[in-house]
């Protein structure tokens, strides 16, 4: 993985500098709270219902065993011994007091990470496959095109107060799992008739109060212009969008506003200037950052079959067929540890669980791990033979769940419970549903199928492209959820549709259990949910869950059934 | 007369004492009636007056211009395309900032710069604070009206918070990596002793 040279160290020890002094600022009150706001959002420090919370950027995901531990330390020393991985493939600790964020920085610089820019109206965190470099359906490795575009958007002095957050996103795969489709900017790896490499740009996706599936503005740009073409979509946005209404502010509006050709022309107009000049990559200092990725020292293996090695081993069986993924080298799997299990918040990890993840890190995958944004980790580079052993050990931790792409794997955000933006609570809903369909034959029987949960109309929780989306919602003071189905992520992104009013939390659960009578009862044979409401529509789905009122535990009537 | 009353800015790190004042067509209050431009009266002495102003008293203004004590300023919902032929009458040139989270002047800063070629002073107003000063020089300001409710020598700390930056832009016309040759020094960085 990509390793610090001594500017990088450079700028993120001047950065701590400039921070610390910043906060010193605050607390002696020389800045008022309104100036202070978007430095340390620009930092990842967000004042949350009961404590600051501090966001670390995870650069695409990708971290050392050390830098896990790292976290295990700070989970520790400065929060309450656990942290929450993100759908931004970051990780937050929820119980952080403002006066100790500078030493958590310093820390942090000590193994090569910080927390510039994992919020604010600036480019976030890029994002991208977490099975990238080991992926059988890999085109080319996206990860030195983010670091390239990390460097690049760190401290850009042009584009510190844009009008809105701004997220990018690079798929280097044939499947893409990656959301592009959800971002402000989502690349694809695509090479062109001659076989060069290039990105297919597309732009104007994004989920929060206007959902929006982005749109493709070039088809293909040569990788060496990646940063300069990247440039002029960033200046037209800047200059141009909207200021005066923060749920119109993201670059999807002014896409939509302009009309998707007459955007794609001012950028063309502003990359006929950009071209060619100094940000033009070359080809040196894409093999420099190439060369950190390069695959490990992998052994001559054959691929086996692990399941037969152990007959009559269904939990063993289980888990491989969930949590067990190709790999493009025989012999080796990539494998996801579940953060999702029955009585744990999605994406939430113990101080002990992380060390303990580092530790089967360095022992079994080459001391490397990935966080996904569905908010799991994956060992990328396992070898098979020894799945079996990583497996018990991972079990015993509580990190064998094998759900992964089942209905438990939910994508939830902290909610109500941690986030002042919330208007409803999202773990306790996952905790129900999670304990309701706890039968793993049964989420076996469902299948792949994927529920996210957002505790606003913000859509941390990715709701919008869930096959199952629920949405927590404010009725005068009151907290309810508005379902929605038929959304998807990947190449065929979609956004859900809602099926009608809302629903109590205690509700859930049922609402939850009819739609799957429904997928049960229409499904053909080996259709997935998402492929089942495509075909017949939402209204089956509909009418069966709104056909008799769904009452609480003894009886009582709730929901909007009552409310009305 | 003292510090206090004297008009300060930042001019490259420098603190001098400024003698321009800003003309500003006030916001206008509901049911007042709207400052015109063109009748706006234009006071003594060195003026930065707004771009909508310059446009249509330019001839009125042109010998005071010409004598050096014209300058312009931008607002941040404006182009400075509008004025790019009479760059050379200009004494100064002045980017409004409305609110410190409105970022619309860096690229109207760059422009002026790298388009439209502008080398005379770049002027950061309006809400211009410690902690933007870094990125308003890297864009191609050369000189700050910081906000006056502040210490200006705190502000000037702004301009060196950092000593390197990865990319190019007005003050900088390479990136790092066309700069340096770049080798990883990380490997054995073992952490905080943990």
């Amino acid at each position: 993985m990509y390793q610090y040279d001594q500017y990088d160290h450079l700028i993120v020890r001047e950065r701590i500098a400039q921070y610390r002094d910043q906060v010193r600022r605050r607390l002696a009150d020389e800045l008022t709270e309104a100036e202070f706001l978007p430095l340390r959002l620009q930092n990842g420090l967000y004042m949350q219902r009961h404590a600051y919370m501090l966001r670390i950027a995870v650069p695409y995901g990708l971290l050392a065993s050390k830098q896990m531990r790292m976290f295990a330390h700070i989970a520790r020393k400065y929060d309450r011994g656990y942290g929450h991985f993100t759908t931004r493939q970051n990780i937050q600790f929820n119980w952080i007091e403002l006066e100790q964020t500078p030493d958590i920085l310093t820390d942090l610089a000590s193994v090569e990470m910080h927390a510039i820019q994992t919020s604010g109206n600036c480019i976030r965190n890029t994002t991208t496959d977490p099975f990238a470099g080991v992926a059988a359906d890999e085109i080319i490795d996206p990860r030195p095109y983010c670091e390239v575009l990390r460097q690049w958007s760190t401290f850009h002095p042009e584009f510190i107060a844009l009008p809105r957050k701004f997220k990018v996103a690079v798929n280097g795969a044939v499947d893409d799992r990656a959301a592009i489709a959800v971002h402000d900017i989502g690349l694809t790896v695509v090479r062109n008739d001659a076989g060069e490499i290039g990105f297919k740009f597309m732009v104007g996706g994004g989920l929060g109060r206007t959902p929006i599936i982005g749109s493709v503005i070039n088809e293909f740009v040569p990788w060496q212009h990646m940063l300069t073409y990247t440039e002029a979509v960033m200046r037209v946005y800047n200059q141009y969008g909207r200021r005066d209404n923060k749920y119109k502010a993201r670059i999807k509006i002014l896409l939509k506003a302009l009309g998707v050709e007459e955007f794609a022309r001012q950028v063309n107009e502003e990359w006929a200037h950009l071209k060619d000049g100094p940000e033009t990559l070359t080809v040196e200092e894409m093999q420099r950052v190439i060369d950190f990725f390069q695959p490990p020292a992998y052994k001559q293996l054959d691929d086996s079959d692990v399941v037969a090695a152990q007959p009559g081993n269904k939990a063993f069986a289980n888990w491989v067929n969930r949590n067990v993924k190709p790999h493009k080298v025989p012999g080796y799997a990539a494998v996801v540890l579940s953060l999702k299990k029955t009585g744990v918040p999605p994406g939430d990890a113990t101080a002990e669980q992380m060390d303990f993840m580092a530790d089967l890190a360095d022992r079994y995958s080459f001391g490397e791990l990935r966080v996904t944004h569905e908010q799991n980790i994956v060992l990328a580079d396992v070898e098979q033979s020894q799945l079996f052993a990583l497996w018990q050990e991972a079990k015993a931790h509580g990190l064998a769940t094998p759900n992964i792409g089942l209905l438990t794997d939910i994508i939830c955000c902290p909610g109500g419970d941690f986030c002042s933006l919330a208007n409803a609570k999202s773990i306790p809903i996952a905790a129900a549903i999670t304990e309701r369909f706890d039968n793993l034959d049964y989420q076996h029987d469902i299948g792949e199928i994927e529920l996210n949960i957002s505790g606003c109309i913000n859509a941390c929780g990715h709701h919008h492209v869930g096959n199952i989306g629920v949405l927590g919602v404010d009725k005068d003071g009151s907290e309810w959820y508005q379902v929605s189905i038929g959304g998807a992520q990947g190449n065929h992104a979609a956004i859900g549709k809602i099926i009608g009013p809302s629903f109590s939390a205690l509700q859930m659960p049922e609402v939850i259990d009819r739609l799957l009578q429904v997928y049960l009862r229409d499904r053909f044979e080996d259709e997935s949910f998402a492929d089942c409401v495509a075909r017949i529509g939402v209204a089956p789905f509909k009418e069966f869950v709104y056909a008799t009122p769904i009452a609480e535990k003894g009886g009582r009537l709730v929901g909007e059934d009552e409310y009305v | 007369m003292s510090e206090a009353v004297k008009n300060l800015i930042i001019k490259g790190r420098e603190i001098v004492e400024d003698a321009w004042q800003v003309l500003r067509l006030a916001e206008p209050v509901e049911g007042a009636p709207s400052i015109d431009p063109a009748t706006v009266h234009v006071p003594e002495g060195k003026v930065i007056v707004p771009q909508k102003v310059w446009l249509v008293q330019r001839e009125l203004l042109a010998a005071r211009a010409a004598a050096g004590e014209i300058g312009v300023w931008i607002a941040s919902d404006e182009r400075p395309e509008a004025i790019k032929d009479d760059l050379s009458k200009f004494a100064l040139i002045a980017v409004d900032f409305p609110k410190f989270t409105d970022g619309r002047g860096y690229s109207i800063a760059y422009n002026l710069r790298v388009r439209l070629g502008w080398t005379g002073e770049l002027r950061a107003i309006g809400d211009v604070l410690r902690d933007q000063l870094f990125s308003m020089q890297r864009v191609g300001f050369d000189a700050y009206a910081t906000r006056p409710d502040r210490s200006i020598h705190d502000a000037l700390k702004g301009l060196s918070d950092f000593s390197e930056t990865y990319q190019a832009s007005v003050d900088q016309k390479l990136p790092l990596f066309r700069r340096h040759a770049r080798v990883a020094v990380g490997a054995n960085n073992d952490g905080a002793g943990i």
